[in-house]
């Protein structure tokens, strides 16, 4: 059960009209690990994502997650269940306050829940991502950049799912917050045992939480594994990427033991 | 797990809790059920057995020490659930959110009276003062003709007066036939069906004609000039005019006001026109009237102090929906449910400007004599 993945996609093709974005994709997530995936923009990174969720069916090859296949055409309600996902700007409904955003799965998903507990529970996520239970009565068009990513956090892990995405969330955070984001996330990824694939331009993501990296480009997994080993893999791309001044200064704050 | 078994057992009294089964969300509710009913006077709790711990079960674990004033050190866990209960029992201790008392109905109710009313208030003065500060700035442009946006005046003029002419042709058509229609029904009785003409005549030269046009315009060009503008001031493009050293009232609402100005007059003479076509229509096809006899009645009837009385509203009309709808969309802030907001306010505030306009214009005419 440990040994087995929980995203397992093999052959996968995508594309739009003419153009191919992904051809013979294999990729395969481990239960428990923070799997960082990296590439240059328009390469899919999204694309890829989306096809995991089953909101863009794909062109070719199929997508295994928990057990349930996802390219088969129809919705997988199970997996709804068992997966949380941060959009870019925490695409909250702009119309509920984020109390109300955070027990929306809940209610969905859990309609046993007494009221009064589906509350306790939606508190406690707000507070786990570290905003003051007064952050709930507020509307999203209210809060910053960074509050906006914690409350869609908070919503992604409203069910307590196994699984959860995260696309980009320190993009558009300072420094300082992107810093606090990624100690949050390792922690709670740590305390729930949470399995995490977080899509991410942020080289100190990289270098502080993720147990393993993917590279995606020209179509496919160019690299995979431990950073140190990507690190070396030949690619132009890749080397740039990896060796670069904003990667060096990165590695040495990691060096340096904190982050 | 045992669906019938009990998830919360006390052996003796007074003694160890037991806890088994998975405590997680899937189980909350039957959980929170079990809960209400656990004792409260325990020593310590037994969490070894539990299967599956999560936050929710985490949770409901904290309370249930709760109700009998436990400490975090008696209860019992496997070392696996520890990481996770500790997390959860930090988050939980920082302090609850207190209650906010909620002030009754009719208190409630008068706060959003005078919520209302204030609001008005400002957006009446803020846009006198929008009023001012665009003819200051008309004023400053007038003399210098090579500042004047000739281009985008022109632009402007095709998108909300010449786009505009087919409906406001059809529309004002129609109401003129429906004007007829109701004036034949009520002068039959009196077999005075040719006061018809009379009726569509004066309704349009004096009233309908502009007031369909303004009303139109209202709701066409008054949304469109907020979601121009407020698109531009959302995405900071205002700001950046600014910065280049530009005027954004000069750029921007001179051009739709001048455009507005000339063109509500011209499309009023057309919605007349049409009105008065419509009346046409049913007086020939339905009441037996001979164009001939309309036509001649129309002259009868139409008189030129009538027609300057009903056309001198048109640029007050203009001029009003022009600033609203401007004056909207530089009040949008950083959102696009801003931008929604503040066009559904635009043309509330437009049209509703519009028919009290008219309305204390009519009173004024009629006690003039004009």
């Amino acid at each position: 059960m440990v040994s087995e993945p929980v995203i397992r996609i093999s052959e996968l093709k995508n594309q739009f009209g003419r153009q191919v974005v992904h051809e013979h994709l294999d990729l395969e997530v481990k239960r428990g690990e923070i799997l960082g995936v990296v590439g240059g923009s328009g390469t899919g990174k999204s694309v890829l994502m989306r096809a995991i969720l089953g909101l863009r069916p794909p062109q070719g090859g199929s997508i295994e997650v928990l057990g349930e296949t996802v390219t088969s055409g129809t919705e997988p309600t199970r997996l709804r269940k068992r997966t949380g996902v941060l959009f870019q700007d925490g695409a909250l409904f702009s119309s509920l306050s984020v109390l109300e955003n955070v027990e929306v799965p809940l209610k969905e998903h859990y309609p046993e829940l007494s009221p009064a507990l589906r509350r306790d529970l939606a508190e406690l996520k707000i507070r786990l991502v570290g905003l003051a239970v007064a952050a709930g009565a507020k509307m999203p068009a209210e809060l910053s950049g960074g509050m906006r990513k914690r409350v869609g956090l908070a919503r992604a892990l409203a069910i307590d799912p196994e699984l959860l995405f995260l696309d980009e969330p320190t993009a558009g955070l300072d420094p300082i917050g992107a810093a606090a984001f990624d100690d949050l996330l390792k922690t709670l990824q740590q305390a729930l045992g949470l399995t995490v694939f977080l899509i991410t331009h942020d080289l100190d993501t990289l270098y502080g939480i993720c147990d393993r990296v993917a590279v995606i480009g020209e179509g496919r997994i160019l690299a995979i594994g431990a950073l140190s080993e990507v690190e070396r893999f030949d690619n132009d791309w890749v080397r740039d990427y990896f060796h670069g001044p904003r990667a060096r200064a990165a590695r040495d704050t990691k060096a340096q033991g904190g982050h | 797990m045992d669906p019938t078994g009990k998830m919360i057992e006390m052996p003796s009294a007074g003694g160890k809790l037991v806890l088994q089964g998975d405590w997680s969300i899937a189980h909350a509710a039957r959980l929170a059920r079990e809960l209400a009913s656990a004792p409260s006077d325990c020593a310590a709790i037994d969490a070894t057995d539990i299967g599956v711990l999560d936050s929710a079960g985490a949770l409901l674990l904290l309370n249930l020490a709760a109700r009998s004033d436990l400490a975090q050190d008696r209860i019992a866990l496997r070392s696996e659930h520890r990481d996770l209960f500790e997390v959860i029992a930090r988050a939980v201790e920082t302090e609850h959110a207190p209650e906010q008392a909620r002030a009754p109905v009719w208190i409630r109710a008068l706060d959003r009276i005078g919520v209302t009313c204030s609001s008005i208030l400002r957006d009446g003065i803020g846009l006198v003062g929008f009023f001012g500060l665009t003819l200051v700035t008309l004023a400053a442009a007038l003399p210098r003709p090579r500042r004047w946006r000739l281009t985008s005046t022109v632009h402007h003029m095709q998108q909300s007066g010449l786009d505009a002419l087919p409906l406001v042709s059809l529309l004002s058509f129609l109401i003129g036939a429906v004007v007829a229609f109701l004036g034949a029904t009520v002068l039959r009785d009196f077999g005075a069906e040719l006061f018809v003409v009379d009726l569509t005549t004066y309704a349009f030269l004096r009233e309908f004609g502009v007031l369909l046009t303004a009303i139109l315009l209202a709701g066409r060009t008054a949304s469109a000039f907020t979601a121009q503008i407020g698109t531009m001031q959302s995405r900071e493009e205002i700001d950046a005019i600014r910065t280049l050293g530009q005027d954004p009232i000069e750029l921007l609402v001179l051009p739709r006001l001048i455009a507005l100005v000339i063109m509500l007059p011209l499309l009023s003479v057309v919605a007349t026109l049409a009105g008065l076509l419509g009346g046409l229509a049913v007086a020939t096809l339905s009441l037996g009237i001979p164009v001939e006899m309309y036509v001649n009645r129309v002259y009868e009837t139409a008189t030129l102090s009538h027609y300057l009385t009903g056309l001198s509203k048109a640029p007050v009309f203009a001029m009003v929906i022009a600033l609203i709808g401007c004056l909207e969309g530089f009040k949008v802030t950083g959102t696009a449910q801003s931008v929604g907001e503040r066009t559904t306010s635009a043309v509330v505030q437009s049209i509703s400007t519009v028919i009290i306009i008219n309305a204390l214009a009519a009173v004024f005419f009629m006690e003039m004599g004009w």
